[in-house]
């Protein structure tokens, strides 16, 4: 009779899990739902400008996503190759030793809370930053990107190296024995055979970016803007606001729950929401579905 | 008994067909090779003839593989080595200070136990050395891999699937397919680190088969530690053994008929008729 | 190509008879060795660029904090004046609110685990329970704010930014993390351990409970440890669920306000003057960074201590 009893209990505690994401996604839902009653879809998803608590208020959110996709690129943009370079020297060129060493060394950049790395951005890297681009504002997208790139390097590299180090040795002597040198064995045959790992961890990194948020609050201002992507000038050396920055500020006013406002938390946090989960099940996909045989 | 008088008859094919012209191709001198502290092989003295299969056997763990892989410094990679002693290539040693390993293999082509062919097309596969050199040119990349699979003897079997995967082969049609890559680059010598061991008969067979036509135009270097095989394959044999306390020593090398009929030494005698090994 | 060797053997130099193609295609031995030795070089920077960022940013602060960090920084409330703010409140407000999660989090954690290891056939409702823990791993921090918000402060009609809800909604924020670092020491427990203890005739529960957990409970703790050094670092769902960036007093019990450290941090990066720039906010920040390396220390100190204990 105990015996179930305890089964019983584990299940419901297993169950939890279960029960948050249905809370989550009810949570967004219920509060997006009242939100879209108010504004329609089509503003939501087309308006160019975002202001929920200054008149005229206007629930755009395509400023939003232009942030959030702009931070995020840049981001990616350091992160995916110092990542995989990274990856590639702990797998194919370092030694036990050394590599006993750094991993626990590069663990310790993802344990570095974001509002600190914000922190960082914002008081010691842009200042350094000023002496290479003079017209880069003391908010803006460069520095946030670089601290949460280090921040993420880690993930990339670590779940990259375990693609490349289960990559058999044989395949890389048989690149040998044919008089190729390390780096292209490395690029012809490593890589290719690891990538459903390194693609895998790339989705991941670019969905930990695109959740970031308290780096990109602290450096990175709170300008709602619409990115030309043309000017990589203005893109990166000037303050955006991303989704998750957005959430932040509405939070932090003084907004009662039955606002309108209060409920565009909502709409953008499922926007968040579904971003997210859709590159996660990707990433899980790729790296079950496609993981390579070699026999 | 009939097996060693067709190797005779066969011995005099090969040398009315060569004018009886024996040429050492490699050269080794007073080898001894270490890993770290470890000395593998001992005193190693042999001459490989250009054009012929030379096998090497004995028992498991004598440092046969070792020696194999001095020829083309694949031990190298793995780290920790030493060597005395020299292996001439045409004359030159290997070991020269201004001979680059990486040019070495593009001169000695590998195949190994465990087919290992790349989780790319068959195609790409077997132009993957040429391309890695530097070759470009499509049609001459096409030309060296049909003759490369013909001189594999596995065209048939695959030119109308030259873009599947490798992996779709069975495991005889990966291996030559393995040495149709190694082939493609023109080495001068193939080593072969037990090739046929991970194989069914028949396509053991078909390896075996390949490796005489092969040898027309290669020299051969066999690691096997089936006796038959290197009875009924190789030209030449070199046995190979270690003791308690040394290892990678040869004991005993020349013709195979002689090896196999009139061994010299008491332990190549023994191993022959399975005392032990 | 097959080029036959015919000829004068003294015609054969070291070097190789190719065909044409081969040898117009030339040697690029040489240029890729350098080309190797360029790369190695970018792999090594990429390796540390971030080790040696973080360090001197590293160093940065701590050389502001000096000076700034005191005793008295310690055990004052914050101000509006550099020289008398202190982060006290804060500092209780994280352990206070930490120290909740882990009593919430383990139970649930690591009776999940339990069940996806000990009791769960290999079915879809297993997978299912898995695959949604490592979605919610990946759910980004902000999102479980909302979920705090939404169910905690609205449904139930709990207060805004106190203890208990910020408990709560950082429990579930770290829960899959100690399911998952729990399922990984319960499944490291050898399955001969099990079947001695049933063989014995114990019952899965007591089997459970007398082999299973006592080996276990090393890993466990090391993973619920990063998983605490975790939360002590989150701002995002704490900011959402309304708790104060900065407050004067430590809270008192389960339904006071609070602040946290990283709130609090995250309120003084606003704050341009040179003593908080330079001064004060270093010295939370360093306050936050020592106590996270002591809850880390203590994991690594879990994971030595009881790897060696290992026959």
């Amino acid at each position: 009779m105990r015996e179930n009893a305890m089964g019983g209990v584990f299940f419901i505690c297993a169950v939890v899990s279960i029960i948050t994401t249905i809370g989550i996604v009810m949570v967004l839902l219920a509060e997006a739902v009242d939100f879209f009653r108010q504004v329609s879809i089509f503003q939501f998803i087309t308006g160019t400008r975002w202001s929920p608590t200054i008149k005229p208020t206007e629930f755009g959110v395509l400023p939003l996503v232009s942030g959030t996709l702009t931070f995020t690129f840049t981001t990616a943009l350091i992160a995916l190759p110092t990542g995989l370079l990274a990856a590639i020297y702990l797998s194919e060129y370092a030694n036990r030793r050394i590599r006993s060493i750094i991993k626990p060394l590069l663990e310790v950049l993802a344990g570095i809370p974001t509002v600190v790395y914000g922190y960082f951005a914002l008081v010691y890297i842009t200042p350094v930053l000023r002496n290479v681009f003079p017209s880069i504002r003391t908010f803006n997208v460069l520095s946030a990107s670089i601290v949460v790139a280090i921040m993420i390097i880690p993930t990339i590299a670590s779940i990259s190296e375990d693609s490349m180090r289960a990559v058999p040795r044989s395949l890389r002597e048989a690149g040998f024995g044919l008089g190729v040198g390390k780096l292209k064995v490395t690029i012809t045959i490593v890589v290719p055979a690891a990538l459903s790992g390194i693609v895998s961890s790339f989705i991941l990194g670019i969905s930990r970016a695109i959740g970031e948020t308290m780096a990109v609050t602290i450096a990175g201002g709170n300008l709602s803007r619409i990115v030309n992507p043309l000017n990589p000038a203005s893109a990166l050396l000037e303050p955006v606001q991303t989704m998750t920055a957005a959430m932040v500020e509405i939070g932090m006013s003084d907004i009662t729950g039955d606002s309108v406002a209060y409920r565009s938390l909502f709409a953008v946090g499922l926007t968040l929401f579904f971003m997210t989960l859709l590159l996660n099940v990707v990433s899980q996909y790729i790296k079950t579905r496609y993981r390579e045989k070699y026999q | 008994m009939s097996d060693s008088r067709i190797a005779m008859e066969e011995e005099h094919t090969i040398e009315q067909r060569e004018g009886s012209e024996l040429e050492t191709i490699l050269k080794v001198s007073n080898l001894n090779f270490y890993y770290g502290d470890f000395r593998a092989l001992t005193d190693i003295g042999v001459d490989i003839y250009r054009n012929k299969i030379t096998a090497i056997i004995g028992p498991s763990g004598c440092g046969k593989s070792t020696f194999l892989r001095c020829f083309n410094r694949m031990n190298e990679l793995m780290g920790d080595t030493r060597h005395e002693g020299e292996i001439l290539l045409n004359g030159k040693n290997i070991y020269d200070s201004d001979i680059d390993p990486v040019r070495l293999r593009r001169n000695t082509g590998m195949v190994f136990q465990q087919p290992n062919p790349f989780p790319k097309s068959i195609m790409d596969n077997v132009t993957y050395g040429p391309r890695m050199y530097g070759l470009r040119n499509k049609q001459q990349l096409q030309d060296i891999a049909v003759e490369s699979l013909k001189g594999a003897a596995i065209w048939d079997e695959v030119k109308d699937r030259l873009y599947l995967s490798a992996l779709s082969l069975s495991g005889g049609q990966q291996q030559r397919l393995c040495i149709a890559r190694a082939i493609a680059v023109e080495p001068e010598i193939i080593l072969m680190d037990e090739p046929a061991s991970a194989l069914d008969p028949v396509a053991t067979m078909k390896i075996e088969d390949l490796m005489r036509t092969l040898a027309e135009n290669y020299t051969i270097i066999i690691v096997t530690h089936n006796m038959q095989q290197a009875a009924r394959v190789s030209d030449y044999t070199a046995f190979f053994m270690m003791d308690e306390h040394r290892s990678g020593m040869l004991v005993e090398f020349g013709k195979t008929d002689d090896i196999f009929t009139n061994p010299v030494d008491k332990r190549t005698e023994d191993y022959i008729t399975g005392r032990f090994g | 190509m097959i080029t036959k060797r015919a000829g004068n053997r003294r015609e054969r130099q070291a070097e190789v008879i190719k065909s044409t193609v081969l040898a117009n295609v030339g040697d690029n031995v040489q240029k890729e060795r350098v080309r190797g030795r360029i790369f190695t070089g970018f792999c090594i920077f990429a390796t540390f660029f971030g080790i040696v960022s973080l360090a001197s940013l590293l160093v940065y602060v701590f050389y502001d904090a000096v000076g700034w960090l005191d005793l008295q920084f310690l055990t004052s409330a914050p101000s509006r004046f550099a020289e008398k703010a202190g982060i006290y409140p804060m500092l209780i407000g994280s352990i206070f609110v930490v120290s909740l999660v882990a009593v919430f989090s383990l139970p649930l954690g690591v009776g999940a685990a339990i069940y996806l290891e000990e009791y769960a056939k290999d079915n879809v409702l297993r997978r299912l329970i898995e695959m949604n823990i490592s979605n919610l791993a990946g759910v980004p921090s902000i999102v479980y704010g909302l979920l705090g918000l939404g169910l905690f402060v609205s449904v139930l009609d709990m207060s805004h930014g106190i203890v208990i809800v910020g408990a709560f909604t950082l429990t579930l924020r770290v829960l899959p993390i100690v399911i998952v670092s729990s399922q990984e020491a319960v499944r490291a427990v050898p399955d001969s351990q099990r079947y001695g203890s049933l063989g014995l005739g114990s019952t899965k529960w007591q089997m459970i409970r007398s082999v299973v957990l006592p080996e276990a409970i090393p890993g466990i703790m090391t993973g619920m440890i990063l998983a605490l050094a975790n939360a002590m670092g989150e701002t995002a769902p704490l900011i959402m669920i309304g708790a104060a960036t900065s407050i004067f007093t430590a809270p008192k019990g389960l339904f006071s306000s609070f602040s946290a450290m990283p709130l609090q941090i995250f309120a003084w990066s606003d704050f341009p003057s040179e003593g908080f720039r330079h001064g004060v906010t270093p010295a939370a920040i360093v306050v936050l960074i020592i106590v996270l390396l002591f809850m880390n220390g203590i994991a690594i100190y879990i994971r030595q201590k009881f790897s060696n204990k290992k026959r």
